[in-house]
This record gives C-alpha cells, structure tokens and sequence, in this order.
C-alpha cells in the first residue's frame, strides 16, 4: 500500500491504498464518499462523472496512483461549493426547476457532465446546440433524457 | 357471487364516508383497513364477448388478492405535529413516495414537505400487499391512506377542541394549524399527545370530495428531488454497515452455469484487499477492502466450470422451439380475406443503471439485509430457508432503488448476498459487475406473436393472435396466494396456470374486430432456463406492436387513414378519447419529406389507455449520422404521449413515468436486444446494450395528461411502454415501406461491438480516464 494525497472538495485528504485502485472505489469504498455511482467500471455509463481541475472526468478509469498532491477532485458533494453563496450550484437548481431524476442513480453523474459541458461551450464563446446535447453519453435507464436537455439549457442560463 | 359480496369491507358506509381507527397509545397513531375501497370488478358476471380485462384486470386480482390479508396501514403524528408513514410498497423511481405524500398532506391539511415517507421492512403478515409490481400501488392504496389520514385530522382536531374550548365544527386545519373562530390556535404538534387514545377506537370519517383538494391532482416535485440532486440520496450500495465489505461474484462462461472448483484459490486469497474466496450457488464469490480488488480477483481466479442449462443453445434453436409450440389459429386461411403476421421479440435485459446489490450481515441464529426489494416478504422467506433459520429470524430493510423495470420483483442480489455472508462468516457489501446484469441477469422473454385477421366486404370480421414465448418466471410470492384465490376468479380463468392468467388480465384489443381470441403459449415451462421476469409491462409491449402493426395493415388493406381507420373500430370511449388528442397534438397527417414519417398507436391497460403519436427520420443521411462509439440508426424525432390515468394525483410524476416508458419502449422497437449464440448472452456493457441514449431522443418530447372521466386512480409506473414501442415500429414502416417483423429492428445488422471475453467473466476497468477529461 501506498500513501495517496489528493484535494477532494475542497479539503486535502491523505489514503493509504494500492496505487492501482481506481478513483471511483478510494472515494466510495475507502473514503464513504458515495455520490459518484458504479454503472459499469469501463468508462461508458458516466454515472461515476466527477470534476478533476474543473474537467469532467471518470473516476472508475483513472488509477489513484495517476494523481497527485496537486489534483483537485470535485464529486456532486462538494459542486454546490465551487460557487459564491450557500445555496446549490445553478445546474442543481435547473435540475430541481425541470424535475429531472427519477429513481436518481445516475443524477450525480448527469449533472457533473452537464456542468462541465456548459464551461466547455462558454470557453468556446457559444451556445449549445442539439449535437452538444446529443454528445451527453450519460446512461439514464429511466430515461429522463429530454428533461435533461431541458436542464442544461436552464442551467446555461443560470450559470451566466 | 355470494363470495364476492362477502368481500366487501364491512367497514365500508358510502362512497366517501370510512371508519378507521384511532390506535390505544401515548402517541397519536392511526390507522385503516388496507382493504378498503377495495371493491375488484369480480362481483359483474363476465359476459362471453367483451374480453376479460375489460371487466376484471390483473389489478383488481392483484387488489383482490390483497382483501384477505385485511391489515392495516398506519400514520403516526409526532409531537411536532410531522406526519410518518411506512409505505409497504418500494421506491424505485415511480414516485409512489411522493404520490402517497400528496394523498396524506391533502387529507390531513398538512403542508406536503411535513408528511415523511419511509419504505417498510419486510412484513409477512401482510403478503400480498407488499409487493410492488403491475403498477398497483396507488390503485390499491389510494382509499386506505386516505382514511388514515383522515382519521389523524380528526382526531387532532376533537383534542384541539377540547383545548381551545372551542365547538369541533367551528374549528379550521390549515397547514398543520388548528383555529377557532375567537382567532386562537394550536398547531398540530401541541395537540398530538392529547390526541392519543389510552385504547383503539373506532373513527368515522368522510374523505374530501374533489373539488375541495388543493394537493392531490396539483403537479408537485418529487419529495427526494434534493437528494438526488446533492448526491445525498443513499442506495444499498451507499449505507455504511460496519465491516461490510466490497463482494463481487465471478460467473460461469454459459447462461446459469454452476462452479466446480477453483484451482488457484490460495493464490486469489493473497491479493491486495482480498479477504475471502467462496463457492456459492451462483459462481464464485470475492471479498474484498474495494470493489477495484474484487474485480481484480474475479479475473484472476481460475475456475473449472459446468455447463449452463442452455449451453450451445443459439437465438433460432429457441425461435423454432417456440414456433414449433405455437397454439393453432381457428379461423382457416381464406385467400385475399386473409391478413397474416407474423413477429419476432428477443430476449431484452431487464436490468437499471444500480447493478444487482445488497448489504447481508449473517450471523449463526440471525440474519440482516438491506436491499432494493418489491417483493420483501418473499426475500424474508427465501432467505431464512436457504440459511436454515426462522422467518422471523431475518431482518430485511428496504432500501430505495435505482430503478426496477420488474427486476427487483425477485430478490437475486439479496439471495445472492446472503449466500455470500453466509459462506464467509462475514457480513458483505454485494453488488453485480455491470457485465454480469445482461449476460446473467434478469430479461424480458424472447417471445412469437403470430396474428391473423380477416376482412370481409369491408370490414374486419376475426382478428385471432397466438403468443408465444420463453416463460416468464413468477417465482416471486405471488404462488402461493394464487392457488388459493384461483378459484374465486372468473368464470373460466380457474384452469390457467399463473402466467395465462397475468396474460388473460392483461391483454385486451379493444377494437371491435368480430371473433377476437387472444391466446399464450409458454413451452418447456422449466422458468429456471433463463432468468426472466417480468419486465416492465408483462406482455403488452410485444403483444400492442404486433397488434398496431396489423393494425395499420388492416387499414391500408381497407384503404383508409391509420387514424380514421382506428376510430371508427375502436369499441373503448377512453382509448377514443386519448386517440383523438395525440392525433390532434401531434398534428396527424401533416405533410413530411419522403424517407420520414409519423406513426401513432394506442394501448389500453392498468385502468387506463395511452396514446402515442412518433414522427420518425429514417433517411440515410439521419440513419447513419455519427457519433462516437454509439448506435444511431432512425431517429425519432417527435414524440406525443397522451394518457388518460383514471384520478390523477401527480400529473408531474405520470408524465416522468410517461417519458422514461416511451424511451424505454423506443429502445425495444429499434435498437435494444439481446443476443444468445452459442449458451450465453453477448452484451456485457452499455457499449454492447444500444439502450437509448441522448443520441437517439427525440428533439420534441409532449406529454399530456387527460382530464379522467374515470373515479379512481390507474397505475402508471409501466403504461407507456406498450404504446411507445408500438407507434414507433408503426412509424417505421411508414416511413421505410416495410413493416418490421422482428424486434430490436436493428437486430440482424452485424454487431457494432466485439464482445467481451466470457473468461474472465468482467472486464478490468481501463486505466486512461485522464486522457477523456472534458
Ligand atoms: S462507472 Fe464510471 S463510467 Fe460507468
Ligand atoms: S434517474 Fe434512474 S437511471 Fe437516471
């Protein structure tokens, strides 16, 4: 075992753990941090989305050992805190005006994904369009998906 | 007759007026007669010709079934006058918690956000009423809460009486507060412990009537739409028991095979994290600090395997055996009067975005469980059998679930995870790799529908369809009671087995096209050949795209509009009704570019009837549109869902129930199937299963729900899929030319993936997430 540390949320923790292990289980297994789900371990379902240095990523690909001291990991526990106030992070809000989840295992991820794909478009200087919205790879076997697009289209606006 | 008119709840006095009870305690506790309301169809007499669930459906069995148990539900009021009720039913997204929330904040003028749902533990003594499935909950819960409910505003308000001294008529509840006419008050709160009873007492109450609801029919958000945004909402996998750890099963090769032995089991022990190395029922079990080390193991264990019951067995060895077991058609073939079909449905997984899972913790003369669980009581039973201890011995907890589709009916992870804690002496955190939910989990039967129709000098005089398909396993606590209240169905359905039953209660064309005969054949009834259940709609969606198909067939044969052709044959004035309003929305028979079109089916089930209008995009351009690593195909536009629900409590939660069907049903009629070669299924993933995606929704998605003419509440928790997949398939053979006769549409195109080895059984997660940052 090796000692791992990393920011998450805000707040610097330290793992003692194989550097092998993905992401996804040295947050949910070893450090209890559950909002980022299991859907499928291969990189497609998303449910695990979370942000590294701002960007959209999936833990479930990315060994422990591949980030260091420097990395800054937000899952959805800690999104509402990468914004001024003490409320919810715009995105969550659209999420609650549009009604979105439905059993909500793979919220976490939706929102996430959602929240990096406006940064990325914004960075671009230009609006979504429909093939943006059609990239979301996002699995929702309950299928919310056009209250999703909804969603991120409000949350855009809320953001900025 | 007699004994249906014995049935009915003593306790019943007029359409809206109900006794209930006030329980003996220190605390405000009430309750009703989980029967009540509960009046099934039964008591008509079932004429020959209109079809049976017309007049008597799965769910007034299911309701009925429930009469005997004759228990009770109950609300408690805390002292700070909070509303708590254990649902006996489970969450798995429907939004059955929220709907039971509305009935009980309206009944007891209680603001909504202070009426707390739980999900109960596993309660044997109410069997039947503990299983959440045939989309039944509301229909069989909606009298008894509300009298509750009821009950508790009473009585809050015969104490607040007392208290302020006021006359009990004079007084007004209004969000939790109680006033007089002088302009003083109690809340709920100050009153509850006085409204206690030292013993059980018998209230009379008399529900609103409904135009003086202000909740119930209101569109309202779901009660745990913050936690789900917030990550805080907690499935089985998220709750910490102490040393439950990470348990992952390595699976045989075959469909259902077994495990003989290992060969390099003290090897599999010594890796990093791993605690424990098992054989259990259903292959080889692992425990270990993270589930990353029990993939690890699980790829690296090294297993001698038997072969599954299936083994070698490909999808057209089980297509002829279903052919060969097809019941005949009774009305011979008549040259050009005859229209024949003839349509194929493979094999579907079943399985939600939460993998199978659960939390066991089995000690020698206990056990405790947590998990997503519709059928609890059957857990309960099952696992105490299997462990060797006593019903009572075993604590199930219910936890909400990721999403059900009728999986969680059967209780595979709990068994499983139980088997598992068992062998271990240690309790386990159990969950399936994603790649054994469609290799070895649950799906919905490959199925054949062969349809004939008849039309003469004009008309449609016999529509005759033959079903058949691989069993559908019922195995979960419905049995038992079904033996005993088999014989109390209606005339004629008393010699069925289980599954003609669910069939016969289900399945209704409700068009008036003469001799109609509807009939299921399931061959080699060995359920445990394959995992099925009863996904999502039974037998509906398969059943309706086959219909609506001949459907339209037969209008073109007459030479009349899909639409007009329906009206004027459609028997039902609710399916009329739902028709006439998709059509309308949808803009029916508006001009589109060749290569496109629109497709419009109608269902009746559950109490109510949907109807779904689709415009589809089938030209090349649209069909072979890319998008990484995904399946694209025709692409469905447009989509109008119009539903007519029967008394509508949520209108929000039946459009989301409505949304999620129509995806649901789109992905079975274009691109989601499964594929058997060779003993096993070949999807392992989300990259293999095409379900649907962002990719394939459509731009415009409406849903409306109707104003009801009907007096009680359907279910809805599985209504739109039938119509969904049905208008789509529709839609497509307009738009293509060509009626599809086999389903996923998509399933002869060569496969988009290479499939995942067999052994080992799950893949290792890959280590370049970094290099996909967005
Ligand atoms: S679990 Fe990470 S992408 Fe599916
Ligand atoms: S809300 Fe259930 S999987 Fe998306």
């Amino acid at each position: 075992m090796t000692t791992h540390t990393f920011k998450l949320n805000g707040e610097t923790v330290t793992v003692e753990v194989e550097d092998d292990v993905r992401i996804l289980w040295v947050l949910r297994d070893v450090l209890g941090v559950t909002g980022p789900k299991y859907g499928c371990g291969i990189n497609v379902c998303k449910a695990c989305t979370s942000h590294i240095n701002g960007k959209a990523f999936n833990p479930c690909s990315v060994p422990v050992g591949a980030i260091g001291a420097d990395d800054e990991i937000t899952t959805i526990e800690g999104l509402a805190d990468t914004v001024d106030g003490d409320g919810l992070h715009p995105m969550q809000e659209a999420w609650l005006e549009h009604d979105v989840a439905q059993c909500g295992y793979c919220q976490p991820g939706q929102i996430m994904a959602a929240v990096a794909l406006v940064n990325r478009v914004r960075a671009e200087d230009r609006a979504i369009t429909e093939d943006d919205l059609d990239a979301i790879r996002n699995v929702c076997r309950c299928g919310t998906y056009s209250r999703i697009r909804d969603a991120v289209r409000t949350g855009a606006e809320m953001m900025g | 007759m007699g004994k249906q008119a014995g049935r009915e709840p003593a306790a019943r006095l007029s359409r809206r007026s109900f006794v209930g009870y006030v329980v003996g305690g220190t605390s405000l506790m009430v309750m009703a007669d989980l029967a009540l309301g509960a009046s099934p169809a039964s008591a008509v007499p079932i004429p020959s010709v209109p079809q049976i669930p017309e007049l008597y459906d799965l769910n007034d069995f299911l309701v009925h079934c429930t009469l005997p148990t004759a228990n009770h539900v109950g609300i408690r009021i805390d002292e700070q006058g909070d509303a708590h009720f254990a649902l006996p039913r489970m969450e798995v997204g429907q939004g059955i918690t929220t709907a039971v929330a509305m009935l009980i904040a309206e009944e007891l003028d209680l603001p909504l956000d202070r009426v707390h749902v739980t999900l109960a533990p596993a309660r044997p003594e109410l069997l039947f009423n503990q299983l959440t499935g045939g989309s039944n909950t509301i229909i069989s819960m909606y009298t008894p809460i509300r009298v509750a409910a009821a009950v508790a505003r009473k009585a809050l308000l015969e104490a607040a009486a007392i208290q302020l001294g006021a006359l009990l008529t004079s007084l007004v509840a209004k969000g939790g507060v109680i006033s007089a006419p002088d302009g003083s008050s109690v809340t709920y709160g100050d009153v509850a412990t006085a409204a206690a009873a030292p013993t059980t007492r018998q209230v009379k109450v008399t529900l609103k009537a409904a135009a003086e609801r202000t909740v119930v029919g209101t569109p309202q958000r779901r009660i745990d739409a913050l936690d789900a945004v917030t990550g805080r909402k907690q499935f089985a996998m998220d709750i910490a028991v102490p040393d439950a750890l990470p348990t992952m099963v390595c699976r045989a090769p075959d469909l259902n095979g077994t495990a003989k032995s290992i060969r390099n089991e003290a090897a599999v022990k010594a890796m990093a994290g791993v605690t424990h190395v098992a054989i259990i029922e259903t292959g080889v079990a692992v425990r270990a600090r993270t589930f990353g080390q029990c993939i690890d193991a699980v790829r690296a264990l090294d297993v001698e395997w038997n072969a599954g019951p299936v083994a070698g067995k490909s999808a057209p060895d089980i297509l002829k055996e279903l052919r060969a077991a097809q019941l005949p058609l009774v009305v011979p073939k008549a040259g050009a009067a005859t229209l024949d079909g003839d349509f194929v449905f493979h094999f579907r997984s079943g399985s939600a975005l939460e993998p199978n899972c659960a939390i066991a913790d089995v000690r020698a003369d206990s056990a405790t469980i947590w998990a997503g669980l519709k059928s609890p009581i059957d857990a309960q039973s099952k696992i105490a059998k299997i462990l060797g201890l006593f019903q009572k011995q075993v604590s199930v907890n219910v936890v909400q679930g990721g999403g059900s589709f009728g999986r969680k009916l059967f209780s595979d992870g709990a068994i499983e995870a139980a088997r598992a804690s068992k062998a271990f002496g240690a309790p386990v955190k159990l969950m399936w790799h994603r790649a054994d939910e469609p290799r070895q989990g649950r799906v919905h039967p490959m199925a054949v529908s062969r349809i004939r129709a008849t039309v003469l000098l004009g008309s449609v005089i016999s529509f005759e369809q033959r079903h058949t398909a691989v069993p559908t396993d019922f195995r979960h606590g419905l049995g038992e009671r079904l033996t005993a209240e088999v014989s109390a169905l209606p005339t004629g359905l008393g010699n069925l087995g289980f599954s003609e039953t669910v069939f016969m209660l289900t399945q209704e064309l409700p068009y008036n096209f003469g001799v109609i005969t509807q009939l299921l054949n399931e061959p080699k009834p060995a359920p445990d050949r394959f995992n099925t259940s009863s996904v999502r709609n039974i037998y509906s969606p398969d059943v309706a795209t086959a219909n609506e198909l001949m459907v339209d067939q037969l209008a073109k044969r007459l030479k009349q509009d899909p639409v007009a052709f329906r009206r004027s044959y459609l028997k039902s004035r609710v399916v009329k009704r739902v028709l006439n309003r998709a059509a309308e929305l949808g803009e029916w028979g508006r001009a589109m570019p060749a290569g496109t079109a629109q497709g419009i089916a109608i269902h009746k089930e559950y109490k109510g009837a949907t109807a779904v209008l689709v415009e589809i995009d089938c030209r090349p351009e649209t069909v072979n549109r890319k998008v990484r690593d995904a399946v694209t195909g025709p692409r469905v536009t447009k989509a109008v869902v119009v539903i007519d629900a029967g008394v509508v409590i949520n209108p929000l939660g039946i459009k989301a129930q409505m949304m999620g069907g129509f995806m649901d049903g789109m992905a079975q009629a274009l691109t989601y199937g499964n594929h058997l070669v060779d003993g096993h299924f070949l999807e392992a993933s989300w990259d293999n299963s095409a379900y649907t995606r962002q990719w394939n929704t459509p731009f415009d998605f409406q849903c409306e729900v109707l104003d009801s003419e009907s007096k009680v509440p359907g279910g809805v928790g599985e209504a739109g899929v039938a119509a969904s997949m049905a208008a789509v398939a529709c839609a497509y053979a307009r738009a293509t030319g060509k009626m599809p006769t086999e389903f996923p549409i998509n399933f002869h195109d060569p496969l988009h993936f290479e499939p995942k080895p067999f052994i080992p059984s799950v893949p290792q997660s890959p280590t370049d997430g970094l290099s996909y940052t967005s």
